[in-house]
């Protein structure tokens, strides 16, 4: 088995009532994904709000069940939420997400938390797991006496720094993130990404990092996918991405990361209103907001196809250009 | 948008008022024989057998409930063993007298219990703020009975120039409203000045003030109608008791109202009549308590959008 | 790397208890009287048998009737002469032990209910809610009146009867809290860990409930002492020959004019009880939980 977590054609679907009296609509959050992730490498998914990403993120933890599609970790399919056997199977991939101070119970310490899943999956003897979490808050960067600090008493770079250790503790082999970092000062994000990185290395997890802000993704991820409501548009490796982006929602988000020591130009400003799940375009999603759009973009949503060596792009217009423009 | 919600009160109004009568239903068949219960033991054969037969008695305990609710919403609910009176209308008869005592009282408890709190809420850390934060923990800590039996002692004993019992004159009222009355003001004012303090800190209130307004302004068109809020809940509840509130007051003053025919008929073991009571004062509640909640519904447009809960 | 450390000690002090130790240390007089005077009857329901001086039932009836401080009787004696100080101090115990019982089960009862209604919503929270509409809709003065007319008032059946005093605010708070610990916030994330419902309702959501619910019980404990008393007043408490505080004010109505005695000491104690404890419940909800009101 070479992939460590493979998802194919997830849907997510709720319902949304218009009004009172209407009719309840289905919503696609996550419309058809499928992705794969190998061993040891990190897979950056980015996306604006509504684009879905959350949700995928929940979904390839199995803590969302999907409506459509499975996703199957390390071989098997993923266990229904909440039973005893996908209770076991979270000391093997674990999530850290936003908000530090709402993941941390505020009445416990720092090293009763993170030693908790120690006690949850009884991993090691009692006697030896204060070893162990000194030694999860050493790699961290947290220093021992803060163990015995409550998370209130820690500023927010170091709250997140205890989450992460927390959730490195049973040794997982996939972590999760989502926007870990985008409640922290900018000087705090790019130690606790480079912290992350490392323990990454050390530990072989692959990670899927999940967040709109692609400064931050640049510096982490071996892969993006480029998500825009609720499905993929773009998947390649990071350099390529960012080099050579191909569909246009790409080509915009990208030319708008400023690079240190030039001058931002050539930048890509989206028209149109931002997405909606609630009300989606026809054909393909994107169209409203593209200056290429044709008439077969308007009618046929594209599908994620090979764009070239080790690339896909959902994308009329990449695929096969003149057969689009002439349509 | 509103239909629906007060679709969705009148609904769970009505599913308490079952709660209500299934649960009278389950004590009165838990506790004996419901023909000896409401005809009393010295009824004659045929009376009982007649009204085994008309409730079904033998019959399985569906059927008798369904009978029990013909029976409740056709107004029949057994015989007072002490009159021979139908049970319902010995109690509506005494309704007017209870509501003789609450009904001063609540206005009382209104004018004096909102004002107070208010006032004390503006006026924080003054001589009036203490004085009705005391006399208000005074008033509730003093249990009803203790506080009619006292004003007994001052004015009716020592003082001697009013009543101690019974429903002769008007002046015979004035202690057991007082009595009503002095407990409710000490909630209400201490629950209004809460509520207030809570508005007032707010930010919306600084911003308003701050933008020129006169505080009288402030205070009438905007503090006071968030205050309302959560004031007319306790308000609620005391309409909700206009008919319930005064057992332990009739009892201490002899008052023929529906409290003292309530515990009579329980020293009595009146049944018949206990069962009617307790029909009679959860329907009142359970309206008293619609009503607040539609009043909260047109008060505050926040709640209205919300479906039950 | 150097991060400012803003933090004053590493004591834990975050528990119930050493927040509470803390705060007595600056405690204004009002509340240290009220604290005093519980202490003190606690001590008198715990110790009645051995301070009583005499039998509740045991008549003197040489000084019936006779006036506080006639030696030996210190607060006098009743019609039927027997020791008033005596039957105050059996009836502070009654009514505690009353009180307290109904207390606790009452709290057990209604966070247990709220946990249920938040972990399973659907149904059971339905259930739930009906449950607690329908005791806001019978005044529960008149819904005991009419159990303890059908049933008879025995000891247990009225200790079950106030435990349902009161549940309905306890499972609001515990399910409202648990509701919003499981949404965003560190319940879900133990979940996320792989603890089970009971670790995560027992080791994370109960403890943080606590002191919430301790507070609504310092506000429904002397309500049901008051419920209680008005009840035995009205003779369908605690019935005779055990001896509660209401009872105690319901004997001594008839004697009002001639010996206000044995009607005063008992209402005195109930008053300065109920204030004590509203004293310090306020007193101790500003200081656990200055957020709630």
């Amino acid at each position: 088995m070479t992939q460590l977590l493979e998802a194919r054609d997830l849907v997510r679907t709720y319902q949304v009532r218009r009004g009172l009296f209407g009719t309840s609509t289905p919503v696609r959050a996550v419309d058809g994904v499928s992705l794969a992730i190998k061993p040891g490498e990190t897979l950056g998914i980015v996306g604006e709000s509504g684009s879905g990403k959350s949700t995928l993120g929940r979904m390839l933890l199995g803590i969302d069940a999907p409506q459509g599609g499975d996703v199957v970790f390390e071989g098997e399919a993923m266990p229904k939420f909440g039973t005893p056997r996908w209770r076991a199977l979270r000391a093997r991939m674990q999530l850290v997400y936003q908000d530090p101070l709402a993941a941390l119970d505020r009445r416990l310490t720092i090293a009763q938390q993170i030693g908790e899943p120690l006690e949850i999956h009884r991993i090691i003897p009692k006697e030896h797991r204060a070893a162990r979490v000194a030694e999860l808050m050493a790699a961290v960067g947290l220093r021992p006496d803060q163990g015995g600090r409550y998370p209130h008493e820690l500023s927010g770079g170091q709250r997140q720094r205890a989450v992460i250790a927390r959730a490195l503790a049973s040794r997982p082999k996939l972590l999760v993130c989502d926007e870990p970092v985008s409640a922290l000062d900018v000087s705090i994000q790019a130690q606790v990404v480079n912290m992350l990185r490392d323990l990454q290395d050390a530990n072989d997890i692959a990670m899927v990092f999940i967040s709109h802000d692609l400064k931050v993704v640049r510096n982490i991820a071996d892969r993006v996918a480029v998500m825009y409501l609720g499905r993929i548009v773009e998947e390649a490796s990071s350099d390529v991405i960012f080099k050579t982006p191909l569909h246009p929602y790409t080509k915009a988000l990208v030319s708008s990361v400023p690079v240190p020591g030039k001058v931002l130009e050539g930048r890509v400003i989206l028209q149109g209103e931002p997405p909606n799940p609630a009300n989606r375009p026809s054909g393909c999603a994107f169209h409203p907001r593209c200056a290429l759009a044709s008439d077969l973009c308007r009618s046929r949503a594209p599908d994620l196809l090979a764009v070239g060596a080790g690339r896909t792009a959902a994308c009329h217009m990449v695929q096969a250009p003149a057969v689009a423009v002439a349509a | 948008m509103m239909v629906r919600f007060i679709l969705t009160r009148l609904f769970r109004a009505f599913i308490t008022i079952l709660a209500v009568i299934t649960f009278a239903f389950v004590v009165l068949r838990m506790s004996g024989d419901p023909a000896q219960v409401m005809l009393g033991p010295d009824a004659p054969n045929e009376t009982v057998l007649a009204f085994r037969a008309t409730w079904g008695l033998d019959q399985p305990i569906w059927v008798q409930y369904a009978a029990y609710i013909k029976s409740i919403f056709s107004g029949d609910f057994g015989v007072s063993m002490r009159d021979k009176a139908s049970a319902i209308h010995l109690v509506i008869e005494r309704i007017p007298a209870t509501l003789q005592l609450t009904i001063p009282a609540l206005l009382l408890k209104l004018a004096i219990g909102i004002p107070a709190g208010v006032y004390a809420a503006l006026h924080r850390q003054s001589i009036i703020d203490r004085g009705v934060i005391f006399g208000a923990v005074l008033g509730f800590t003093i249990p009803s009975f203790v506080m009619g039996l006292l004003l007994v002692l001052l004015f009716s004993i020592i003082l001697g120039v009013l009543p101690s019992g019974g429903q002769d004159t008007w002046q015979h009222g004035i202690l057991p409203t007082l009595t009503m009355a002095i407990g409710g003001i000490g909630i209400l004012a201490r629950f209004s000045r809460s509520a207030m303090i809570e508005v007032m800190g707010q930010p919306f209130i600084r911003t308003a003030s701050a933008k020129g307004l006169k505080w009288k302004d402030v205070v009438w068109s905007h503090a006071l109608p968030n205050a309302a809020v959560p004031i007319v809940t306790i308000v609620g509840f005391m309409v909700g008791s206009l008919i319930a509130g005064a057992v332990v007051v009739e009892s201490i003053f002899s008052w023929p109202g529906i409290g003292r025919l309530l515990v009579v008929s329980v020293t009595n073991r009146d049944l018949a009549v206990v069962q009617c009571i307790l029909l009679v004062v959860a329907a009142t509640m359970v309206v008293s308590n619609l009503v607040v909640d539609l009043l909260y519904g047109w008060l505050d447009p926040r709640l209205r959008s919300q479906s039950a809960h | 790397m150097t991060i400012a450390d803003t933090s004053s000690s590493a004591r834990p002090d975050h528990t119930v208890f050493s927040r509470i130790g803390r705060a007595f240390r600056q405690v204004p007089f009002s509340v240290g009287f009220g604290i005093v005077w519980l202490a003190g009857m606690v001590l008198v329901a715990i110790f009645a048998d051995q301070i009583r001086p005499y039998g509740i039932t045991a008549m003197d009836l040489r000084s019936r009737l006779a006036l506080p401080g006639t030696f030996p009787h210190v607060l006098g004696t009743d019609e039927l002469g027997r020791d008033v100080l005596s039957r105050l101090i059996q009836s502070i115990r009654m009514s505690l032990v009353i009180a307290f019982g109904a207390t606790i089960i009452s709290a057990v009862f209604g966070t247990t209910l709220g946990f249920l209604a938040a972990k399973f919503r659907g149904v059971v929270e339905h259930l739930v809610l009906v449950l607690a509409d329908f005791q806001a809709a019978l005044p529960f003065l008149i819904m005991s009146i009419a159990i303890l007319a059908f049933f008879g008032s025995s000891m247990s059946l009225l200790i079950v009867l106030m435990g349902f005093y009161g549940w309905e605010r306890y499972a609001r708070i515990a399910r409202g809290l648990a509701i919003s610990a499981s949404a965003q916030g560190y319940a879900a994330s133990v979940v996320q860990l792989g603890a089970t419902p009971m670790r995560v309702y027992l080791k994370h959501i109960l403890p943080n409930v606590a002191s919430t619910l301790i507070v609504s019980m310092t506000l429904t404990f002397p309500e049901i002492i008051l419920m209680e008393s008005g009840l035995s007043f009205l003779g369908l408490g605690v019935q005779p020959p055990e001896t509660s505080l209401g009872n105690m004010v319901g004997f001594g109505r008839e004697y009002l004019t001639r010996a206000p005695w044995i009607m005063l000491a008992p209402s005195l104690v109930i008053m300065l009880t109920t204030l004590s404890i509203s004293l310090v419940g306020d007193w101790l909800r500003d200081k656990l939980d200055p957020t709630l009101r």
